[in-house]
């Protein structure tokens, strides 16, 4: 990445930004991609390129859909700079500043406009013993095995609920992991309201046909699933020992060595909330997302969100996304282009309403039950504050978050709030009956990656 | 607790936590290299000295921080692991640098 100025930087290298980069340079316009991970695919795609895994072809045939958008993207004249993390974007007169720290040590570009393409990352699960060795996020268990083959072993247990429990279970029957027991929160209460959207997910039933495939897999398998399993604790002096649980009225208690949790990913809102963009509460898919007009333009002026940072809808609606954003700022950038491109809008438009058509019966199916924790369990795993003690004082009458933060120290450690923000937003609503929306959310600042004060200094000398 | 049975790498790398020998498949990072060491925990938190293990694998969680080749405060699941690498893991004590 020589040139430190462009007409579009895009941050992040899954689906969407990956389409968003292609259409983009292949209209002309000089594009810079960064990405933190060491090759494109973004987490959906991780590796896709250089799978440590002997086996890849247990991951399925989805995760191979992946190879194409990168090669197309690799075919293209858009610049890509590997583990690149960005921890500062400014505002300028001609657009953007971008800083970020590579293996190679800092470097700062320019970008007239942005797209922030970073994804999603996994709703945080804070039951009860969540912070013990032995347990990880299922998002975390599967990029494990993708990018390096590594597997748990011992008696393994999965619990929650969405897609990608069911999806990693399938993966891990195919490599030859026992799984103790998958314990799925889904309710048939879930199921039953879940009826209500059927009939529009049936417009998208590849993915229905998908999932009936894989759970009928999982019970062939032999794979134990008891469902409406609640009041989770994870049980352990130095790393998790036992799972303790209810079940049909009874409490029960399994030995688990390692622990999978999982409900369902949310949008990655971190830099979008640094950067001042308008966000709303998603009451279906309970988390913020980004306020998103045509083309993916946010409410600050040049930036534009693609793929799941903008409300999720999956890797199929990210590429068609990531493309639309791409284009919207091609024709941003020069009006001219706008005539040509108006079918394959219209056309980007319609497939991304037929791909969501399934998003609200998976939303209502796999409601999270586990994310307004016991007042025991940890809520903020940096600073170890407990719901109970955020609850306590929800219940004092702070106003907001950000007081929070200065009660209790919630959201102010390394992870800057990205573990503890929906929970601490969603138990203060609960406990003010107030609105999510009303409680509001953390205010983020830059630097929004750790960056070493001797980095910081590389910026301020000669720049190549 | 875990093991590296389905990777296709044909090296190993050596490195070092907290002067141990250690080695790991060619290709993981920091984080899978100590994952796969049969460490009982990767750090210990700095509020409440308990043990820690990586949660997100992704960037997120930041519970991989650990100190490699004497620069704190790296995210080991974002750093590939090096032959040589001297990792340390952090111990729950605030240590303010001479």
């Amino acid at each position: 990445m020589s040139g430190t100025t462009c007409d579009l930087a895009i941050i992040g290298a899954g689906p969407a930004g990956l389409a968003a980069a292609s259409v983009a340079a292949d209209s002309g316009l000089a594009v810079c991609l960064l990405d933190e991970q060491r090759s494109p695919g973004g987490q959906i795609y991780r590796a896709i390129e250089s799978s440590g895994l002997k086996t890849p072809a247990i991951l399925g045939p989805d995760y191979a859909d992946g190879a194409d958008i990168v090669r197309r993207f690799r075919a293209s004249k858009a610049l890509y700079q590997d583990q690149a993390t960005v921890w500062m974007v400014d505002r300028t007169e001609a657009g953007f500043d971008i800083a970020f720290s590579f293996p190679g040590g800092q470097k700062q570009i320019s970008a007239k406009r942005l797209i922030i393409a970073t994804g999603a990352m996994e709703r945080p699960v804070p039951v009860p013993g969540w912070t013990l060795p032995g347990v990880m996020s299922a998002g975390a268990a599967q990029i494990l095995l993708k990018q390096s083959g590594i597997t748990p072993s011992g008696e393994i247990i999965l619990a929650g609920s969405g897609p990608l429990l069911f999806l990693l279970a399938s993966q891990y029957v195919k490599a030859g992991v026992k799984i103790t027991a998958i314990l799925e929160t889904t309710t048939l209460r879930d199921r039953i309201y879940a009826l209500q959207h059927l009939p529009k997910a049936l417009r998208a039933s590849g993915y229905l046909r998908k999932g009936l495939a894989m759970i009928s897999e999982l019970r062939r398998a032999g794979v134990p699933v008891l469902s409406g399993v609640a009041d989770l604790n994870i049980l352990g002096k130095v790393s998790a020992e036992q799972l303790r649980f209810s079940h049909r009225g009874a409490h029960r208690q399994m030995v688990a060595d390692t622990v999978i949790l999982h409900e369902g990913v949310v949008p990655n809102t971190q830099l979008p909330m640094a950067l001042g963009c308008r966000m709303v509460w998603d009451r279906s898919q309970l988390c913020w997302r980004p306020e998103l007009g045509d083309y993916g333009a946010t409410s600050e002026p040049g930036i534009y969100i693609a793929g799941d940072g903008g409300g999720i809808d999956g890797a199929k609606s990210a590429v068609l996304s990531g493309e639309l954003a791409g284009l919207g700022v091609v024709q941003d950038l020069d009006g001219t282009k706008a005539a040509g491109n108006v079918s394959r809008i219209a056309e980007l438009k319609s497939r991304l309403a037929a791909d969501g058509a399934v998003r609200p019966f998976l939303e209502r199916l796999y409601r999270p039950h586990l994310s307004l924790p016991a007042d025991e369990a940890i809520v903020c795993r940096c600073e170890e504050i407990t719901a109970g003690e955020i609850r306590r004082i929800a219940a004092s009458g702070c106003s907001g978050p950000n007081q929070m933060k200065s009660f209790c120290r919630a959201g102010m450690g390394p992870c800057q709030g990205r573990m503890c923000s929906l929970t601490v937003t969603r138990l203060m609503a609960d406990v003010q009956q107030a609105d999510p929306a009303e409680i509001g959310h953390y205010r983020l600042r830059m630097p929004i990656k750790p960056v070493t004060v001797a980095e910081m200094a590389q910026l301020a000398g000669p720049m190549e | 607790m875990f093991d590296a049975r389905l990777n296709k790498a044909k090296d190993r790398l050596a490195f070092r936590i907290d002067g141990r020998e250690a080695a790991a498949p060619e290709g993981v990072t920091v984080a899978e290299a100590m994952m796969l060491a049969g460490l009982e925990h990767t750090r210990l938190s700095p509020v409440g000295r308990k043990p820690r293990m990586p949660y997100c694998m992704m960037g997120v969680c930041f519970e991989c921080l650990v100190t490699i080749n004497g620069v704190a405060g790296r995210q080991g699941c974002m750093v590939p692991l090096e032959e040589g690498m001297e990792i340390q893991r952090p111990t729950g004590k605030v240590k303010v640098a001479p």
